[in-house]
């Protein structure tokens, strides 16, 4: 196994994360999106983690700190997702014009 | 390296079976016309994301995400998928219209990285593979060296906690208001 296979994968999958980000027009979806470019990173870093072999395994500590950071971001974004559908009765990003110029 | 030496490994078989699959998973996560495959798709990418832990022998990271993720976020992607969107089903319209021009963005981006990826590292050998990272060591390093960004994140979460429950109950309109002040 080489480094590079595993930076190349979580580049595709980075690169789909910001697709789906600019394609979707549903924020449920933009935010599955988001969570695609996460993962990719969580697996660079434990990939870099298993060529550089810390001894305190930090490259793993921050995937586990990246994971618990989504978990509370889509806590507070699917919260939002919910207030903003209540109060517009859509979550389509490109209908939520308001605060459009 | 060669392609015919890499391939020659069992284990980069391994690797190029769970890759295309985490890689096409990811592919219908944003191309899927229904959300809730979407979601499901997204379950696949992270299992084989949890498979390719293992192989790099980080397994408690690995069982972080299967707990983390497949068990907690997807099932909260699932509720706000079936409370926003329901009755869930195909639905032309999850799309922009434009997508050439995200298209080209996301394949340069993808070569860009490939390439920076390529030229900084080449053909560079993972050097601990096999040599599980035990989790006291990961444990050890959490409460010790890195206590203080643990106790951060931990108030983040208690924060998102509150936040997340602050934000999505129904405010009382004045009536149930001016009645629960009379109970």
């Amino acid at each position: 196994m080489i480094l590079n296979q595993f930076l190349i994968l979580a580049a595709a999958l980075f690169a789909m994360g910001v697709y789906g980000l600019l394609v979707r027009r549903n924020i449920v979806l933009i935010l599955l999106s988001v969570e695609l470019m996460l993962n990719a990173v969580n697996i660079n870093l434990v990939a870099f983690e298993s060529v550089l072999a810390t001894p305190e395994a930090i490259g793993q500590i921050f995937a586990i700190f990246v994971i618990t950071v989504a978990a509370a971001e889509v806590g507070i974004g699917l919260a939002i997702v919910l207030l903003v559908f209540r109060n517009r009765r859509s979550a389509n990003v490109d209908e939520l014009n308001l605060m459009r110029w | 390296m060669s392609f015919v030496d890499w391939i020659s490994q069992p284990v980069n078989w391994v690797f190029l079976v769970i890759g295309l699959g985490v890689a096409a998973a990811g592919f219908r996560v944003v191309t899927s016309k229904n959300v809730v495959h979407a979601a499901l798709f997204l379950v696949a990418s992270l299992a084989g994301t949890a498979a390719l832990f293992l192989m790099l022998s980080a397994e408690f990271v690995a069982w972080v995400l299967v707990l983390v993720y497949i068990g907690a976020v997807v099932v909260l992607f699932l509720f706000g998928i079936m409370i926003t969107r329901a009755p869930t089903g195909f639905d032309e319209g999850l799309d922009a219209n434009k997508k050439a021009l995200p298209a080209i963005l996301s394949v340069a981006l993808f070569l860009l990285m490939s390439w920076a990826s390529i030229t900084a590292f080449g053909t560079t050998a993972m050097e601990n593979v096999g040599v599980a990272t035990s989790t006291e060591l990961i444990g050890e390093s959490i409460f010790g060296r890195f206590v203080i960004p643990f106790e951060v994140v931990s108030i983040v979460l208690l924060a998102a906690l509150i936040g997340g429950i602050t934000i999505a109950r129904k405010d009382p309109t004045p009536a149930e208001e001016e009645e629960r002040r009379l109970v």
